[in-house]
């Protein structure tokens, strides 16, 4: 399959890679094909998601009623819930891997790995990514360390324990807590083949965009799902590498007696002989990984509401250019704002001052991205579907997580905060839920273009959105309110200190509205899982976009268009843009003008 | 048999989906265009109301967190920094609610208001500098303003200094408990390494270092009221972080190293006792403690005891099994009744040196 050997000028006689038979296996299987492995990042992402979530509703159970006895303990975990009671060792397992799962498996791959894939050689009109091997390489990379991390769920002394951030020494000494052991080097293992899958498919993504653009398609008129969807990658290119080399010395100090973040340490009644080494430096090195990761997750969510906000309001993004900048400037701001995790580590307090400073910068463009959201609204002749609604409940929930955010950049006020259920409401509104909202937003927009022109059911897609938007706020909202009255995230139980004891109400809102939100997902799992067998038919272009992908033919088939590529003549935001002498629209009849669409005669020309 | 049971459980499931598509399917009405799965009028009015609705929840939700959990939080401050913090936290919160009231409004009220018709025609409207100028401009003087502020209060909290004569004392962190070492007469902690503890001297205090002789290691951390305190925080094992809500303090306590926070307590504990909002706290936790222990003696099991105010230190960073219970609790009084509790407290020298 050399699909990918195209040429810019000539690409119509590049027809010869898909005349071969394709086996079971090269299809569905080990497939080089970019919608096939995008269908395959989500579906494992799906799965992983199910994991994440279910998990975390086990311990909202534990939170809110830490003295009853749940059967389902003993079912779903068994030893560590023995007689129906949650032993705190598998309560703070939960917690890690309902993390590690949702912020890498569902968020990163499952997002970004499902809409890169499918849209990058879509909208830019490529037969398919630079190298189809390493991005079927990198999705089973990524299969194989779902493969360990889910299997680290069943070592005897449990899985790792200690947080997502898992900072050491807890998570380097076996003896301090049974988490640490195998666990824990599993989930290292898992991650580190993880980073390598991310990286694969990260210069895989920036390779495509740059080269394999079709004729006319110039940066300036690339939709922005893409513009978000390459500087993602980057930002992965450039951070992911640290995390590795994090992952790497933890493995050191673990295994073989290095000192990297390890110092005077008295535990189980000795005196460990490392010396030298700083937790503190881990912190720097996850961070530098883990602050930019919450852009790795949201801006592919924010590119597909831009083009899914613009698409359904039948207008134009309000400025293009600023919402380009915006990213651009997010993504340079997200790699020097790290320490803001950091405000109370011990770290001089003067680069808290420096990371304050860099932290509520980086509120400008994520402002400017929200009004022109809002802007591109006004004046609309807003399509309500599921997907333009998830969209809207991104940008709501993107502006509420983003405003407790200027809080908690704030050093002097991070300090009473940090740690709390403030931040757990704030990080799960900002990057949680709207990024979850982009990943529905994306599937309800094009499950049409995976699985071949089959939609999915309006009517249960609406139900989902009101479910999950009443479910999220009825979630998050409460939590900041435990966080503010000094509540500890990451305890097993609240009932030691009887200072808390009116906060169990609270809890138990919190929980209801947790069973709520997820008994809506399953609605979604059906609504799913059906269309892709019943759903109906519907035409080629069904929300009438101008965008590339939509003007590939439906059928299976590898390198996207029969016969020559098409050309780009225009940007994607031609949306009910008028005639000259505005007495219609540039095609009569029609509001939006396709990229493919050359200038018509009674067209005035725009720098799009 | 159980895991039967479950298979069972999962293969009927698995069933009951499939034959609810089939339902699903036979139930669909013939469509010629193949657009019925995209929003219609209709869908679009329902969602427009639905919208609006929305942010009406929004707000709701809101007004009723406030009016309802309004009172679980923190009571006034209990150092003098905290009221900075306070302050600034006020300030911050007034101007996101502005905010965010505002623009969720406006996302959710055109979402109803330009909700699409059948031929509503939409503007087309790509750019506007002016505005672009604007709605950065604001956000960079409002920011700009935060930003000095916080910063000013920042350093202001975080410049440790030896003004004022303040006290040391080290918080001394371990899975799972804490220590507190008072620096004694000489206020100057003697030496201490990991390396050598030993014994009584779980602490790893240098008994040879003169500086060492008075100090006193107690597992109750005491305050004068007024007085100025500088905080030593180490760790022994992993890490932990020292969490004082009530004083809006908290510092990480990190293996190697030696970190440190200050402040000067402001209300004794009986004082705060005396606050309002504590009473009210109080009285509610009492209430539900109270219930709570009768269903336990109908369990035959040990009630609760009645809940009295303290301050308290908690660990608020992940640290091992017991995290959630490593907690000290902190007394703070009048000078007169903590030197008579100090000098009731036995130093190094008596207890390691004798």
């Amino acid at each position: 399959m050399s699909a990918h050997a195209h040429d810019h000028a000539e690409d119509h006689h590049d027809d010869h890679g898909h005349h071969h038979k394709e086996t079971f296996i090269t299809k569905y299987i080990f497939s080089q094909d970019h919608k096939m492995i995008s269908k395959q990042y989500l579906i494992t992402g799906l799965f992983m998601g199910i994991i994440g979530i279910a998990m975390s509703l086990l311990f909202r159970m534990q939170l809110a009623w830490p003295d009853v006895e749940f059967t389902i303990y003993e079912v779903l975990l068994g030893k560590w819930g023995e007689g129906g009671v949650m032993d705190p060792n598998v309560y703070l397992a939960l917690v890690t891997i309902h993390g590690t799962i949702m912020v890498f498996f569902v968020l990163t791959a499952g997002l970004s790995g499902t809409f890169s894939n499918l849209l990058i050689p879509l909208q830019i009109g490529a037969r398919d990514m630079a190298s189809g091997f390493l991005n079927m390489l990198s999705y089973w990379m990524f299969f194989l360390s779902s493969i360990i991390m889910v299997l680290s769920l069943f070592v005897e002394a449990g899985p790792a324990s200690v947080g997502w951030t898992i900072y050491p020494p807890l998570s380097a000494l076996p003896q301090a807590m049974p988490g640490s052991g195998t666990g824990m080097t599993l989930w290292l293992v898992s991650m580190a083949i993880f980073i390598a899958s991310s990286l694969l498919g990260s210069l895989n993504y920036i390779v495509t965009v740059i080269n394999l653009r079709t004729k006319g398609m110039s940066m300036t008129r690339l939709p922005l799902t893409i513009w978000a969807f390459f500087i993602t990658a980057v930002i992965g290119v450039v951070s992911f590498p640290v995390l590795l080399s994090a992952a790497l010395l933890l493995i050191m100090d673990r295994g073989f007696g290095t000192s990297f973040f390890l110092s005077d340490i008295y535990i189980a009644g000795e005196a460990l002989h490392n010396q030298g080494g700083s937790p503190v430096l881990f912190e720097h090195l996850f961070w530098f990984l883990g602050h930019p990761e919450v852009y790795i997750v949201l801006l592919p969510a924010l590119g597909i509401t831009s083009e899914i906000i613009a698409t359904n309001s039948r207008k134009p993004i309000f400025g293009y250019r600023a919402m380009v900048a915006s990213i651009l400037a997010i993504a340079f701001l997200s790699t020097i704002v790290w320490g803001h995790h950091m405000f109370i580590s011990g770290m001089n307090p003067f680069l808290g001052s420096v990371f304050t400073f860099t932290t509520l910068l980086i509120a400008i463009p994520s402002a400017v991205k929200a009004f022109n959201y809002i802007t591109t609204l006004w004046k609309g002749n807003l399509q309500l579907n599921p997907a333009m609604l998830f969209s809207i409940g991104l940008v709501s929930t993107f502006i509420t997580g983003g405003l407790t955010g200027i809080l908690l950049g704030d050093s002097a006020l991070d300090i009473n905060v940090h740690d709390t259920y403030f931040v757990v409401a704030h990080f799960h509104l900002v990057m949680g839920i709207s990024a979850l909202y982009g990943l529905f937003a994306g599937v309800y927009h094009w499950f049409p273009k995976m699985f071949q022109s089959r939609m999915m059911n309006k009517n249960l897609g609406y139900i989902h959105f009101w479910i999950t938007a009443i479910g999220a706020y009825g979630v998050f909202f409460p939590m900041h309110f435990i966080g503010m009255a000094g509540l500890p995230r990451r305890y097993y139980t609240n009932t030691e200190f009887p200072y808390f004891d009116d906060l169990t109400d609270v809890n138990k809102v919190i929980t209801m509205f947790a069973f709520f939100a997820a008994a809506g997902q399953l609605v979604f799992l059906y609504n799913f899982v059906s269309s892709m067998f019943y759903g109906k038919k519907g035409p080629q272009n069904p929300w009438k976009s101008n965008t590339m992908e939509w003007t590939a033919p439906i059928k299976h088939m590898h390198g996207n268009w029969d016969g020559p590529i098409p050309h780009v003549y225009r940007w994607a935001y031609d949306y009910s843009k008028l005639n000259m002498d505005e007495s219609d629209y540039v095609v009569p009849g029609q509001d939006y003008a396709p990229q493919t669409l050359p200038l018509q005669d009674n067209e005035e020309e725009m720098d799009h | 048999m159980t895991a039967f049971l479950v298979v069972l459980v999962i293969i009927l499931f698995g069933v009951a989906v499939l034959q609810m598509g089939k339902i699903f399917k036979l139930s669909k009405t013939k469509d010629e265009e193949g657009t019925s799965e995209v929003a219609n009028d209709k869908d679009n009015n329902i969602h427009g109301w639905l919208s609006l609705m929305f942010v009406l929840f929004i707000y709701g939700i809101c007004i009723f967190s406030f009016w309802k959990y309004g009172n679980v939080l923190l009571p006034e401050s209990a150092s003098e920094h905290g009221v900075e913090i306070d302050q600034l936290w006020f300030i911050s919160m007034a101007l996101i609610f502005v905010v965010g009231i505002i623009t969720q409004w406006l996302l959710y009220f055109f979402t109803f208001k330009y909700r699409g018709r059948k031929g509503q025609r939409a503007v087309f409207y790509a750019d506007n500098d002016k505005l672009e100028f604007i709605w950065t401009i604001i956000p960079v003087i409002v920011l700009a303003g935060l930003i000095i502020y916080g910063l000013f209060t920042w350093t202001d909290i975080m410049n440790i200094n030896d003004e004022d004569d303040p006290m040391v004392v080290e918080l001394y962190a371990y899975q799972f408990d804490w220590r507190a070492r008072y620096s004694g007469n000489d206020n100057t902690l003697g030496e201490a390494n990991i390396r050598l503890i030993e014994g009584a001297n779980t602490l790893g205090v240098d008994t040879s270092d003169p500086n060492a002789q008075d100090d006193i290691v107690v597992n109750e951390l005491h305050l004068p009221k007024g007085r100025k305190i500088i905080f030593k925080m180490r760790s022994q094992d992993v890490l932990h972080s020292a969490y004082m809500p009530h004083f809006r303090a908290q510092m990480n306590c990190v293996p190697g190293m030696i970190t440190q926070f200050s402040f000067t307590p402001s209300m004794t504990t009986l004082e705060m006792r005396e606050n309002d909002e504590i009473i009210d706290k109080v009285e509610r936790i009492n209430k539900i403690r109270t219930d709570k222990s009768k269903e336990l003696i109908a369990k035959q099991e040990e009630a609760l005891e009645p809940y009295e105010f303290d301050y308290m230190l908690l660990c608020n960073k992940i640290c091992g099994v017991n995290h959630y219970n490593m907690q000290m609790k902190i007394v703070v009084e009048t000078q007169e009744e903590y030197d008579a509790w100090i000098a009731e407290q036995a130093t190094i020298a008596q207890t390691l040196n004798k």
